[in-house]
């Protein structure tokens, strides 16, 4: 167990805190994306989308985490090598893994404290509220960080790991109503948005807050459906992805 | 350490053998160097011993421990440093060391404690808190080594360590790994052949995919049929020699045996001609394996009065 503890430990150090010490201006980065959006809804919707924007920004900081992860394994495979020395140690796929997705929260940890006190302050719901976007934001995380883990057994080189990043963030944040409720998109473009699981884990959010009503059959069916590809990308960066090359 | 490899094979997507058929039984602490060419298989070799590539075809065994079947096992007793590695350009020097022990299980104090005695054992304790990209690159390259050099592992594979690096960070590197090979085993690839005969202990020679021969520099010359070298500084020279005949930017090389060596040298002597005499040199003896023609062991003549005979 103590073993673990250390190789999991090391995934933290590399890739977040010695990141932070050595350059600190990588937390005005974690900080900037998840906060401008925030800040154009509350600002172009005259304060009353701050809230709900406010828990937009959280799910947006749990995709991050994967996107960044992505970025951060396949420069650390391609670029360093580092990927390689590992497989020849007695880490082991899974806690290398475990390791990098800490370390992806530990990373964001400033900009999750200042997006929870927002959130404290302007988002009034009870303890079941917070508890099930506790859930929400675990699932969403896995689902990320699952994706994250895919995509970068996928790519090669960093430009390739550029261009995936410009391809998630869009897609699973700004474009799907995670700043916004899906009321706001006119039909048939709302149907769109249910393509991307984001849109659902907004929804339980936005529902646990009361700003979205979900009936029970509806509410247990976007949980339902967010589990299910939470565990589909999960499964497929298991299958697919490959610690030792063929 | 003992490693056995039965017949492995490598074949990527574009069905050309990385490697073929390779086999060999190895016990040895030391250095085993392994050379070729670019895309001889140096580095498909390292890759699947360091259990890092599969085999299309084959066994091998790294203390009786199956590199395919138990890697797990394998991992706990080797330590690697890939070809084109680079140390984490925003880490220290300790913090790449100290991190990579962790990743091998130690914790965090003993892996701080071990990683300074490994950087002081490099000189690079004055460097040891100044971040990595601030560092020449024989300094990289030595923050590499320290990493497996601090992980104790019995086995250790460096995988063109010194590409790139100058003479003397080569050097220096050299003189730390002649150290380290005490009590391990340490598996090298290069292209640098007088790295490879000077730290070698045994010498494997890769040529596509194949490979054409795995034994000590003695050994290896002892193959050859002209294992002496005779460098004579004059073109213009008329003599009839047994061996082969090459021309060098300031003279002329004869490749001969040992009974033909005391033939010439008397003849030169006399002639009051300037030469040396030297067994021949990895390089002459990989040229001799690998390049086309030459492995023939063909007898030149060059224009030049020199005739063979």
């Amino acid at each position: 167990m103590k073993r673990y503890l250390s190789q999991i430990m090391a995934s933290i150090l590399v890739n977040s805190i010695y990141a932070m010490i050595n350059y600190p201006v990588v937390l005005i980065n974690t900080l900037l994306a998840p906060l401008s959006i925030l800040a154009v809804v509350t600002f172009a919707s005259h304060g009353t989308l701050l809230p709900v924007a406010a828990l937009g920004a959280l799910i947006m900081n749990m995709v991050q985490s994967g996107t960044s992860m992505q970025g951060d394994l396949s420069h650390l495979k391609n670029d360093m090598k580092l990927q390689d020395m590992i497989v020849s140690s007695p880490t082991s796929a899974g806690i290398y893994i475990l390791g990098m997705a800490i370390s992806e929260i530990v990373y964001s940890i400033p900009t999750l404290t200042l997006l929870l006190i927002l959130n404290f302050i302007f988002v009034k719901i009870s303890i079941f509220g917070w508890l099930t976007i506790f859930l929400d934001m675990i699932l969403i995380f896995t689902f990320s960080i699952s994706l994250g883990f895919f995509l970068s057994t996928l790519s090669s080189d960093i430009v390739q790991s550029w261009a995936f990043s410009g391809i998630i963030s869009p897609l699973l944040t700004t474009i799907p109503p995670v700043y916004y409720p899906i009321t706001y998109i006119p039909y048939p473009w709302r149907y769109l948005s249910y393509l991307s699981p984001t849109t659902y884990a907004a929804e339980i959010a936005q529902s646990a807050a009361g700003y979205v009503k979900l009936n029970l059959i509806n509410f247990a069916l976007t949980w339902i459906i967010l589990i299910i590809f939470t565990i589909f990308i999960f499964v497929i960066a298991l299958k697919k992805s490959r610690w030792r090359e063929i | 350490m003992h490693i056995q490899v039965n017949d492995i094979s490598k074949k990527y997507d574009t069905k050309v053998f990385a490697l073929k058929n390779i086999s060999f039984d190895v016990n040895l602490s030391g250095i085993l160097a392994i050379i070729g060419k670019n895309g001889a298989g140096k580095t498909t070799l390292v890759r699947i011993l360091s259990t890092q590539l599969l085999p299309t075809s084959g066994l091998a065994f790294i203390d009786g421990y199956d590199v395919i079947k138990e890697p797990q096992r394998v991992r706990e007793i080797i330590a690697a440093v890939p070809q084109e590695a680079r140390a984490i350009p925003w880490l220290t020097p300790i913090q790449t060391v100290s991190s990579y022990l962790m990743w091998r299980g130690l914790s965090y104090r003993e892996a701080r404690e071990k990683g300074r005695e490994a950087l002081r054992i490099l000189g690079l304790e004055k460097v040891e808190n100044e971040k990595n990209r601030k560092l020449s690159g024989g300094q990289k390259r030595k923050v590499l080594v320290a990493t497996v050099l601090a992980s104790e592992a019995p086995l250790i594979f460096l995988d063109e360590p010194t590409t790139g690096l100058d003479y003397l960070s080569r050097k220096e590197l050299w003189e730390l790994l002649m150290e380290m090979k005490k009590n391990r085993l340490i598996i090298l690839t290069t292209h640098y052949l007088e790295e490879a005969e000077i730290l070698g202990d045994l010498i494997g020679i890769l040529d596509k995919g194949k490979l054409l021969d795995l034994s000590d520099i003695q050994s290896l010359r002892s193959k050859m049929e002209y294992p002496y070298s005779i460098k004579i500084y004059d073109r213009d020279i008329k003599m009839v020699v047994n061996g082969i005949v090459k021309d060098v930017s300031d003279g002329l090389q004869i490749f001969t045996n040992e009974k033909n060596v005391y033939e010439i040298i008397p003849k030169l002597l006399e002639k009051k001609i300037k030469f040396s005499v030297q067994e021949v040199s990895l390089s002459n003896i990989f040229e001799f394996f690998v390049e086309e023609g030459v492995q023939d062991e063909e007898v030149l003549e060059p224009n030049n009065g020199f005739n063979s005979g």
